[in-house]
């Protein structure tokens, strides 16, 4: 029964103990080849962009909200820095509109979810199409094209550190940063409350509208600064860059157990739960595994997280708090 | 200070077509514990949600410890020291007592224009604290409130409310759905706020509660004040000959 509850508290050990095992089983099942050098380096490469756009995700989750466009702004933002270099500015104002623009795409969904009452599922489903259309056509029309690689600062953000990137660093900065917000400050107790019970917290006077808001801003610019990372470290622009990588940042969030209800959830799970998608991802390649399995373990591994999650909370909650009179 | 803590005069409210109050007028003393009760639909709620800042009167005048007041929203009803328990959602159920407790009022131990880092020990030990001082008693401040009964998250709410020094605890309904025994304790918790000076306005539709702890009833009907008197002085027949 306690171990029970400290799962049900504790979702990222759980998550934890998971990626433990498939790593052990994909170091075992490709001779090795999973955990060599190369190959921890490719992984290194994609994991932290992912994880990045699953954070901004995650956070916005807890706080009872969904954003379906993280991938279409994941590959617009890339574009418009591209496009606003080749324009002649230089990188770093280019790199805060680009953000900007993500930030602005938050602000909107935000705004018509909260304004019609819509469900963020279907204002963001917009928004994916709309933003991803806006950047194939920005692509197309020339305007962004290519990167200028010599204007762009890759220590920043690409550069190789031992088999790590300089993105890692984006990582453990930003996965700080939300964890803090959410754990330590009275900012992330009001995000808890709004994801929780909408009514409760509007009722104990937080604003729920602009802590809703915030974290749609913060969860688009996020997007954002995964695809500019990875467009920083590819090279050139792609306009499908993020293509379906929302779906892989839903999964981290479930597997690492955020509650589709919202409320509940923490940061390190998150990190975790993307891990775990890379190494499945990776690791299938490097046992020669059909790489078409990989969205079966995928799907397979949230169901599991999902039921997993649904049953330890019922669980725990008939264990009732004693009172001692 | 002889003004009376709440006096609302000529309260109106219409939604879209229904004239949910029609020209209420009620006066609660410091330290009453007033009962107000009425059917289904008598516009009980709608009443409190205008002093709690959920929605504002169409018209009339609400004075707070005799000074007139436009009551903005549930924040600034708070702080006027108007304090509303609902049934359900008076409580975040994913979240910890402590964090609970202390939703919108968080201690800070470093702030930057009202944002901050949260003092978590301190929000413990307040929170045991505020809770055993309206004599509940639970294991820890780190339990989730889902995981209480109905009757402990109201206490819990309640010792929240004491906590803040409200002047006012208003209880919509907050026995419906519990048992004998933790409604029985909810009309203790009522019963002792005389004891702090707090005030209670204890919304109800059932007469035999009202009559266990209140000191005056209040009836409503059909969006009117029909009755309004000591307990001591009625019955519970009278009461319900207005309704
Ligand atoms: N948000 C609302 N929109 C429209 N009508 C409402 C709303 N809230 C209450 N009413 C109506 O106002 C009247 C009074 O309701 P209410 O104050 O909830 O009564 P009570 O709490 O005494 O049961 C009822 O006729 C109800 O249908
Ligand atoms: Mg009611």
């Amino acid at each position: 029964m306690r171990l029970l509850k400290i799962y049900m508290q504790r979702p990222e050990l759980v998550a934890l103990v998971v990626l433990i095992v498939f790593t052990t089983y994909f170091a075992v099942a490709s001779n090795g080849l999973f955990l060599s050098n190369a190959n921890v380096r490719g992984m290194f490469s994609l994991y932290p962009e992912l994880a990045i756009l699953a954070l901004g995700f995650s956070l916005l989750m807890v706080a009872g909200e969904f954003d379906l466009s993280i991938g279409s702004v994941m590959g617009l933002c890339p574009i418009v820095l591209c496009a606003m270099i080749n324009f002649g500015l230089p990188f770093w104002p280019a790199f805060i509109l680009a953000l900007v623009v993500g930030a602005a795409i938050g602000l909107f969904n935000s705004a018509v979810t909260l304004r019609f009452g819509i469900p963020s599922f279907i204002t963001t489903l917009g928004t994916l199409f709309m933003a991803r259309s806006v950047a194939v056509v920005l692509y197309s029309s020339g305007l962004a094209t290519t990167l200028d690689t010599a204007a762009v600062p890759t220590w920043a953000f690409s550069e190789p550190l031992g088999i790590f990137r300089v993105s890692a660093i984006w990582l453990i900065a930003l996965a700080l940063l939300v964890w803090l917000l959410l754990e330590k400050t009275n900012f992330g107790n009001w995000i808890r409350a709004t994801g929780g019970s909408v009514e409760a917290a509007k009722a104990m006077g937080i604003p729920t509208s602009l802590v809703k808001t915030v974290c749609f801003m913060i969860c688009s610019t996020l997007a954002g600064l995964a695809g500019i990372i990875q467009v920083v470290r590819i090279g050139s622009p792609i306009p499908s860059m993020g293509e379906s990588m929302e779906l892989q940042a839903i999964a981290a969030a479930v597997i690492g157990g955020i509650a589709l209800s919202g409320g509940v959830g923490n940061i390190v799970g998150v990190v975790i739960g993307m891990a775990i998608i890379r190494v499945i991802d990776s690791g299938m390649i490097m046992s020669r595994v059909d790489a078409s399995w990989f969205k079966f373990a995928i799907g397979f591994l949230i169901v599991c997280a999902v039921i997993a999650n649904h049953w330890l909370e019922r669980r725990a909650r008939n264990i009732k708090l004693e009172v001692a009179q | 200070m002889n003004a009376p803590l709440i006096e609302c005069t000529g309260l109106q409210k219409w939604y879209s077509g229904v004239h949910a109050l029609k020209n209420v007028s009620l006066r609660v003393e410091r330290g009453e514990a007033v009962g107000l009760v009425g059917d289904n639909g008598a516009g009980k709620t709608t009443l409190i949600k205008i002093l709690s800042g959920v929605h504002q009167a169409d018209a009339g005048k609400i004075r707070i410890d005799g000074k007139d007041v436009t009551i903005k929203n549930a924040r600034h009803a708070m702080e006027l020291g108007l304090e509303t328990i609902y049934q359900y959602n008076s409580m975040v159920p994913t979240m910890t007592i402590a964090r609970n407790v202390f939703i919108g009022r968080e201690p800070l131990s470093w702030s930057l224009f009202g944002f901050g880092v949260m003092d978590q020990k301190k929000m413990r030990a307040e929170s045991v604290q505020a809770i055993a001082d309206v004599d509940l008693h639970l294991r820890s401040p780190d339990a989730l409130v889902g995981e209480l009964s109905g009757g402990q998250r109201q206490g819990v709410a309640i010792a929240r409310a004491m906590h803040f020094k409200s002047k006012a605890l208003i209880l919509d309904e907050p026995t419906n759905h519990l048992s004998v025994k933790e409604t029985d304790k909810v009309l203790g918790f009522v019963r002792d706020l005389k004891k702090q000076n707090v005030t209670g306005i204890f919304i109800s539709h059932n007469m035999q509660h009202v009559f266990q702890c209140c000191d005056r009833v209040v009836a409503m009907a059909r969006g009117e004040i029909v009755f309004d008197s000591p307990i001591s002085k009625t019955s519970i027949d009278e009461v319900h000959g207005y309704l």
